[in-house]
């Protein structure tokens, strides 16, 4: 019986809180958590997984034409650098050094550097001492010492070197370029040339300025009101500005930037500049110089492509899960409550079958009562009737001693009339719910009493079995008497006149008590075993409302015991109800 | 006229010496006893024109007695006594050849009217 699940394995008190409102909000939320969850997350992951795909392709998309840049820049300098150290380095293997010291020749040499390169100011030639020997240019600084001068040791130990920007001739940005050479005599002297960075401006700004239009990139970049990569300068070791640049000035102007880390190679970097101005920055370092070539976007210049494409990327799946949790909303409400309707209409039955059931067992109270009174009550009737007819047919009074007998018959039947109304409304007492030790063998011969008359009538035995004493348990003394009734009930109507049912006490363990009640009746057949504890179901046509065992199972569930049957057809049945011996095991 | 001679049998003995008496005192001639056996043989004994039976009794039930009366003598007039809520069985009594029956408490005058009219009936078909 204990896989059953029915309208009797529910109290009214447990059907009362099973339609509260507070279960069946917590029915809707997990429903909703739980579908939401399957559903969604899969949404969201991948439209995670996109939205970063996306992220990272548009970047690359983007910084492309910087990288490109940088290391196109990077070639143009580099080569631009190497081209006036070789010349310097041809001159010095061509020219021997008696005319090297010939200022006269340097001059024609400067002219003709100039007549090819273009910018180159002066040319100076220093002795193995850092002395300056001769010099062609527009300063007079002749016999200076550079012996202690770093540019100086640095080119003899090197055999190159390139000189950070500085302000010289005329006010203008310069670069030194200054070679070694050891001629064949080993006479080792240095040769010096400044050169105009005039030329090295246009290198990064002739790129900048470069046909924006033909690259996708930079087109949307000018429709952006942006210029192609921000902004492109060349900086020295220190972050000083070599070239001018839109964003942080003129030659020579600190730069806020960040010290970039040493690469051959071009690399992008993500940086923030000491205004705090987020930036994506393309480099280079220009080979055998102090100088890095550095291209810089502002971040927000490339989210400012990115942002309608993460509009969109968001868009959609946000959209999705609204619409994906409004459904999973509106369908688990509208499944819970069909719940909760169903729920209700089952408490409602199970209320109204309580009350029939318990307007049937008063019914069968009443017939008992009814039955057991009419004895006495004809005892009464006829004595007292004889008793007017002596007085009233006979002309002499009949003797006292007959007179006393007459009424002592009808005072003992008043008193029996007397037990059977105290026991009823002992009955009916009981009828409120409410916790109480129980005598069970008293309480089992109770219920007999009113089965007393009937079981004299038709001859039927009933025997008990005890062992031991029966404990006192604590229990609901009217609910169980309606438990017995209904199957103490079952079994008078299971045996026939002068059959026999016997009822047994055992305990169980130490906490639980069982009553077993067992017939030699007519048994139940095997495919109704299963169905006599549904509510309806009876063999008693027309003369049974079907809820007696029904709601004796009820009733034995609530009472926190357990209730079985055995049975077989022609050898009689035994019922078997489990109690808890004290309410804490309820 | 002749005294009808009525058995009256119930388990309640107190019951059955009262309406003997009660009987007695309106002109019949009335005898109880207290259970179905003993009602079967009294019966076998002496001569009664009506038995007087209640349904309900220990050992011997009304219903079989009757149905031993009428064996024996099925021109046996019997009216039964029943409480309420027996109906049915007062019913099947009546099925089983019984004249008719009275709801217990009895009243003395429908008790004599209805004895009475059992036996006219009976004299009038003779």
């Amino acid at each position: 019986m204990e896989e059953r699940v029915s309208l009797v394995d529910r109290s009214a008190e447990d059907l009362d809180q099973l339609i509260s409102r507070r279960r069946y909000r917590k029915m809707v939320l997990v429903a909703v958590l739980s579908v939401s969850a399957v559903a969604v997350a899969p949404l969201l992951i991948m439209s995670g997984i996109t939205y970063v795909q996306y992220q990272e392709a548009f970047r690359a998309e983007l910084t492309r034409p910087m990288v490109r840049f940088a290391a196109a820049g990077k070639q143009s300098i580099e080569s631009y650098l190497s081209e006036r150290l070789s010349a310097l380095a041809v001159v010095a293997r061509e020219t021997s050094l008696k005319e090297l010291r010939d200022e006269g020749r340097l001059a024609s040499m400067l002219a003709n550097l100039n007549q090819t390169f273009g910018g180159v100011v002066d040319l100076a030639l220093i002795d193995e001492d850092g002395t300056q020997v001769a010099y062609a240019g527009p300063a007079d600084a002749q016999a200076v010492s550079y012996a202690e001068d770093r540019w100086f040791r640095e080119v003899n130990a090197r055999g190159a070197y390139v000189s950070d920007v500085f302000f010289g001739y005329r006010g203008l940005p310069h670069i030194v370029v200054a070679i070694q050479h050891n001629d064949q005599e080993g006479n080792g002297y240095v040769l010096r040339a400044t050169v105009d960075t005039d030329e090295f401006h246009w290198l990064v700004r002739a790129r900048t300025a470069r046909r924006p239009e033909l690259d996708p990139v930079c087109r949307r970049c000018h429709s952006l009101g942006v210029l192609p990569f921000g902004d492109a300068f060349i900086v020295n070791r220190e972050g000083v500005l070599q070239s001018s640049s839109r964003l942080y000035g003129d030659v020579l102007e600190r730069t806020p930037l960040p010290s970039l880390p040493y690469s051959s190679q071009v690399e992008l970097v993500d940086v923030v500049d000491e205004q705090g101005e987020p930036l994506i920055v393309s480099y280079a370092q220009i080979d055998r110089s102090p100088f890095t070539l550095v291209v810089l976007s502002p971040r927000v210049a490339l989210h400012a492509g990115w942002l309608p494409l993460r509009r969109d990327l968001l868009v959609f799946p946000a959209i999705s899960v609204a619409l994906i949790l409004a459904v999973v909303i509106w369908g688990s409400s509208y499944v819970v409550n069909r719940v909760r309707e169903a729920d209700a209409k089952r408490a409602a039955l199970y209320h109204k079958m309580e009350y029939t059931n318990k307007m049937a067992a008063i019914g069968r109270l009443g017939a008992g009562v009814a039955h057991e009174i009419n004895n006495p009550l004809s005892i009464i009737t006829q004595n007292a009737g004889l008793l007017k007819d002596l007085i009233t047919l006979s002309e002499e009074l009949p003797p006292r001693e007959k007179l006393t007998n007459l009424v002592n018959s009808v005072l003992n039947a008043a008193e029996r009339c007397g037990g059977i109304t105290h026991r009823l409304l002992g009955f009916a007492r009981h009828m409120e719910v409410q916790w109480e030790t129980i005598d069970l063998d008293g309480l089992l011969k109770e219920v007999l009493e009113f089965l007393g008359k009937e079981a004299s009538y038709r001859d039927i035995e009933i025997g008990f079995r005890y062992s031991g004493t029966p404990p006192a348990i604590v229990s609901d003394r009217g609910q169980l008497q309606q438990v017995f009734l209904n199957i103490l009930n079952n079994a008078f109507a299971a045996v026939e006149d002068g059959g026999k049912i016997e009822i047994g006490i055992d305990l169980v363990g130490e906490d639980e008590v069982a009553v077993k009640i067992a017939d030699n009746g007519v048994g139940i057949p095997e495919d109704q075993l299963g169905h006599i504890f549904d509510p309806f179901f009876t063999t008693k046509k027309g003369a049974g409302t079907g809820l007696g065992l029904s709601i004796t199972y009820g009733i034995v569930q609530k009472l926190g015991g357990h209730i079985s049957v055995v049975s077989k057809v022609g050898e009689g049945t035994c019922v078997t109800v489990t109690l808890p011996i004290s309410r804490a095991h309820a | 006229m002749e005294p009808l001679h009525v058995l009256i049998v119930d388990d309640e003995a107190e019951l059955v010496t009262a309406l003997e008496e009660r009987l007695n005192l309106r002109g019949f001639e009335a005898r109880g006893v207290t259970t179905g056996a003993d009602a079967l043989a009294l019966l076998a004994e002496k001569p009664f024109d009506v038995v007087l039976l209640d349904l309900k009794m220990p050992g011997l039930g009304g219903l079989e007695v009757i149905k031993r009366i009428k064996q024996e003598q099925p021109g046996m007039r019997v009216i039964l006594l029943t409480g309420w809520g027996s109906e049915e069985d007062a019913e099947k009594g009546k099925a089983l050849g019984a004249y008719d029956y009275l709801m217990k408490p009895v009243k003395i005058s429908d008790l004599v009217r209805v004895l009475l009219s059992a036996c006219d009936r009976e004299e009038e078909g003779e």
